[in-house]
């Protein structure tokens, strides 16, 4: 059927070739038939002293008292862990069953991540690249994801995790000609759709509504999966998180919203940022389920991430997972947080990290050491050299790629400004840097 | 100001205008506004090979585009604020018992969630076909709309996607609709690289440039003008078909002077064109765009060329309208060719006023003064 091989090309290449069969459209919710006769929405029934309102359900009732609902009326939710600062597992029976080597593999990925994060801040600040964030303090929030993603930018983490590899990014990050964006955004703007990860960009939230719709696409093709929307505590008072909220909530969206609250967008504490107990309390209003988590405890993350996955895929409906934080690095390379935190304040958060809190659970358990830790960030820090060589003189894309994937194909306009713009930069050519660029090759890319 | 320049010189600024108001009666109702009932709409014919036709108006054609569009492919769907009742303007009317409550259905209150819940759904590889309640209310939008629908596939180098979504709005003077139930605001969005703008005529256009832009994959703003929802009725195929995407059509020949219009204005144009023909013995050329943006300049280049004047009409405010741009285009490219100026006649620089809508409008009588300007420059 025409369009049926479109949908879903994120879980797997081979399925999208797949036809849909009309009867799959609607799997979890039983089609509601309007009948061809209107029937009433609400019914109001007098006779009991109950309220009826459409706007409240039926569960409300009437109160004779006069009295405001405060805002901290109840407890601030609370954060779950597994493992406490020490590295000690507090209750053994939310340890998650991980191979052993599955639990390495996590670890050296976040001292993989802080070791790229550390040489990319530095080749930025010697001007090869044009911009760099780190995750610092939040390697943990990135070792659990689901299905298809979508991101705000700082879960690089998540990226290595799923298999995207440091020539990727490293591309990515110089504009290469290997860029699979083909060089088209600043740096750390990942994307794949190897990894199912959707290419993210600068304005933040715009991926929560969308990731709403990806969401309801997925239910709609019967495959149980779900999506992942990551943003941080500042996106979270961004309106199109409203929106994505509420979407996920209404249309009944297989979504799991993870945000990252480290504390601070740019310079702006929370304390600036919201009145409420963070963002997990919103989700009450929605009708979303939430659970809050320490985001620097890796087990955790895995739990609370296994655990809402299932149930955002089971009964359809959106999940909200607010990991608890700490930006312990500046926002980006355009920022020095020195100018408004005090160096005081980062070196006490330091100390309990994603990277610590792992490392002490693991040395506990005798599956680390110093010996080990030195021998793999020395191996980490090779890695991360090795691809930073190959990609530091690795040429752009060719200079055409400048004016194509606007639309599906050339509209005439464009095709006029291309040739323009050859013609131009042909005659000026010792005035542009053509040379960083790779060669138009014969089939005009 | 045209309208005041002629009242001035008249010297009936303070009398009624009983000559004009008589030959305004075709266009104006007794109460001195334009009603859709005072419309004089030309219905076309549809090309015979497009098969079976039947009576619709514009708002049964767009239903109609979009029934097709739901029953061909499995993963269309239609949403917006209140669409699955059938819509305040009866566009989706028996869509939902149709198709189901998942394939046609209701959103919460907020132009910027449906703009990106669209926009997540074509990313998937759905066809997502949104609705904004009026084109007066999609500025909520913008941000998703310009920095993430029109950006999608260029800033991913063509890894991701967003062309299977299309956005519907109902545009356009309306008689009564003032500042939030009559705006145009296409100009806007043809400055955004990455998008397509298309604005339909009349029922047989409409349907068919609407598959065209469902079909289409790039993400698509259809505008609908909403005058033309009744007012405009034709023998509308009733299969699938498309119409062409960036193709302007000459919809009267002509050789003396070009004009230019879209949506509802086509029409004012239409009366124009006799209007000149009759009074003036003046032969114009009336091209339909159809799609703003990326638009056909070569058929009105090709016009201009031969005709030598250019007469460029549209509601939105006279500054920054699409106007200046086909004005710009056309002055570099014809220049040797032109005998006369540019005109553009277009709603002033104000916002859409309520009571003040007959003067603000750039009506048949203003385009007509301007085709004297023309031709006697």
């Amino acid at each position: 059927m025409v369009g049926a091989s479109r949908v879903i090309w994120a879980v797997g290449k081979s399925l999208t070739t797949r036809a849909i069969k009309p009867s799959s459209l609607s799997v979890i919710q039983a089609p509601y038939r309007y009948a061809n006769k209107l029937q009433s929405t609400y019914t109001a029934s007098f006779d009991d002293d109950k309220p009826q309102f459409p706007g409240t359900g039926t569960k409300v009732r009437f109160t004779e008292k006069l009295d405001f609902l405060l805002p901290d009326a109840s407890p601030a939710i609370p954060v779950y862990r597994v493992i406490d600062r020490q590295g000690e597992i507090l209750d053994p029976a939310q340890k998650p069953e991980l191979p052993e080597d599955v639990v390495l593999d996590i670890y050296r990925k976040m001292v993989l991540l802080n070791t790229l994060d550390t040489i990319m801040l530095n080749v930025q600040r010697q001007g090869r690249i044009t911009f760099y964030m780190t995750s610092y303090g939040e390697e943990g929030t990135h070792m659990g994801s689901a299905d298809v993603i979508f991101g705000q930018y700082r879960e690089a983490g998540v990226f290595l995790w799923r298999g995207f590899t440091l020539d990727d990014m490293m591309n990515q990050c110089f504009s290469t000609h290997q860029d699979v964006h083909k060089g088209r955004m600043v740096p750390i703007n990942y994307g794949s759709r190897d990894i199912n990860f959707v290419s993210m960009s600068s304005p933040l939230a715009t991926q929560i509504p969308q990731a709403a719709g990806a969401a309801y696409a997925m239910r709609m093709s019967g495959r149980s999966l779900c999506v992942t929307c990551y943003f941080g505590d500042g996106a979270s008072s961004e309106g199109d998180t409203h929106a994505g909220f509420n979407f996920a909530a209404t249309l009944d969206c297989p979504l799991l919203f993870f945000c990252r609250n480290n504390g601070y967008a740019i310079s702006t504490p929370t304390s600036e940022q919201y009145r409420g107990d963070g963002v997990a309390s919103r989700a009450a209003g929605y009708g979303i389920s939430a659970i809050r988590v320490d985001g620097n405890d890796v087990f955790a993350v895995y739990n609370v991430t296994k655990a809402a996955r299932e149930v955002c895929i089971k009964e359809s409906k959106p999940v909200l997972i607010e990991a608890m934080t700490y930006r312990i690095g500046d926002h980006s390379t355009s920022d020095d947080s020195t100018t408004y935190r005090t160096s005081d304040e980062v070196h006490q958060f330091k100390r309990d990290s994603p990277i610590t809190r792992l490392n002490s659970y693991l040395v506990k358990n005798g599956l680390w050491d110093t010996d080990k830790e030195t021998a793999y960030r020395e191996e980490a820090k090779n890695k991360v050299l090795e691809a930073f060589e190959r990609a530091k003189d690795r040429k752009k894309p060719p200079i055409s790629a400048l004016l194509t994937d606007v639309y599906d194909s050339m509209p005439a306009h464009l095709e006029r400004q291309a040739a323009h713009m050859r013609r131009h930069v042909n005659r000026y050519s010792e005035h542009y840097p053509v040379q960083d660029f790779l060669d138009e090759d014969s089939t005009g890319r | 100001m045209a309208v005041c320049g002629v009242l001035l010189r008249c010297g009936r600024l303070s009398r009624p205008l009983s000559g004009r108001t008589a030959a305004l009666g075709a266009l104006l109702s007794a109460s001195g506004r334009r009603e859709a009932s005072a419309l004089s709409y030309v219905p076309e014919t549809a090309p015979s090979d497009f098969g079976e036709t039947t009576k619709m108006n514009l708002f049964q054609s767009i239903n109609s585009a979009m029934d097709v569009a739901l029953a061909s492919d499995p993963t269309a769907v239609i949403f917006g604020e209140d669409v699955a009742f059938g819509g305040v303007f009866r566009c989706t009317v028996g869509l939902a018992d149709k198709y189901g409550k998942d394939r046609v259905f209701n959103t919460p209150l907020c132009e910027q969630g449906i703009a990106g819940f669209g926009i997540g759904m074509a990313v998937m590889g759905a066809t997502a076909i949104a609705e904004i309640q009026f084109a007066d209310y999609i500025f909520p939008a913008f941000d998703q709309i310009v920095n993430e629908a029109a950006k999608y596939r260029y800033r991913s180098g063509n890894l991701f996607d967003c062309g299977r979504l299309t956005m519907r709005a109902p545009c356009g003077a309306v008689g009564h609709g003032a500042l939030y139930h009559s705006q145009s605001p296409e100009a806007f969005f043809a400055h955004v690289p990455g998008i397509k703008v298309v604005i339909p005529r009349g029922p047989i256009q409409a349907k068919g440039l609407l598959l065209a832009c469902i079909k289409d994959d790039n993400p698509c703003i259809f505008l609908e003008p909403k005058i033309l929802y009744r007012a405009a009725v034709e023998h509308v195929p009733v299969g699938d078909y498309t119409l062409p995407l960036t193709s302007a059509e000459v919809v009267v020949e002509g050789k003396d002077v070009t004009m230019v219009a879209w949506g509802t204005q086509v029409q004012v144009l239409r009366e124009v064109c006799n209007m000149a023909q009759e009074k003036l013995g003046v032969s114009c050329e009336l091209i339909d765009l159809r799609t703003i943006m990326p638009w056909d300049s070569e058929t009105v280049i090709k016009s201009v060329n031969k005709t030598g004047r250019l007469l460029v009409a549209h509601e939105a405010p006279l500054t920054g309208g699409f106007a200046a741009e086909i004005a710009s285009t056309v002055q570099s490219e014809c220049f040797l060719h032109l005998e006369a100026p540019v005109e553009r006649v277009c709603g002033y620089d104000t916002p859409f006023p309520h009571i003040f809508e007959p003067f603000y409008m750039p009506d048949k009588w203003r385009c007509f003064e301007a085709i004297k300007k023309i031709i006697n420059y």
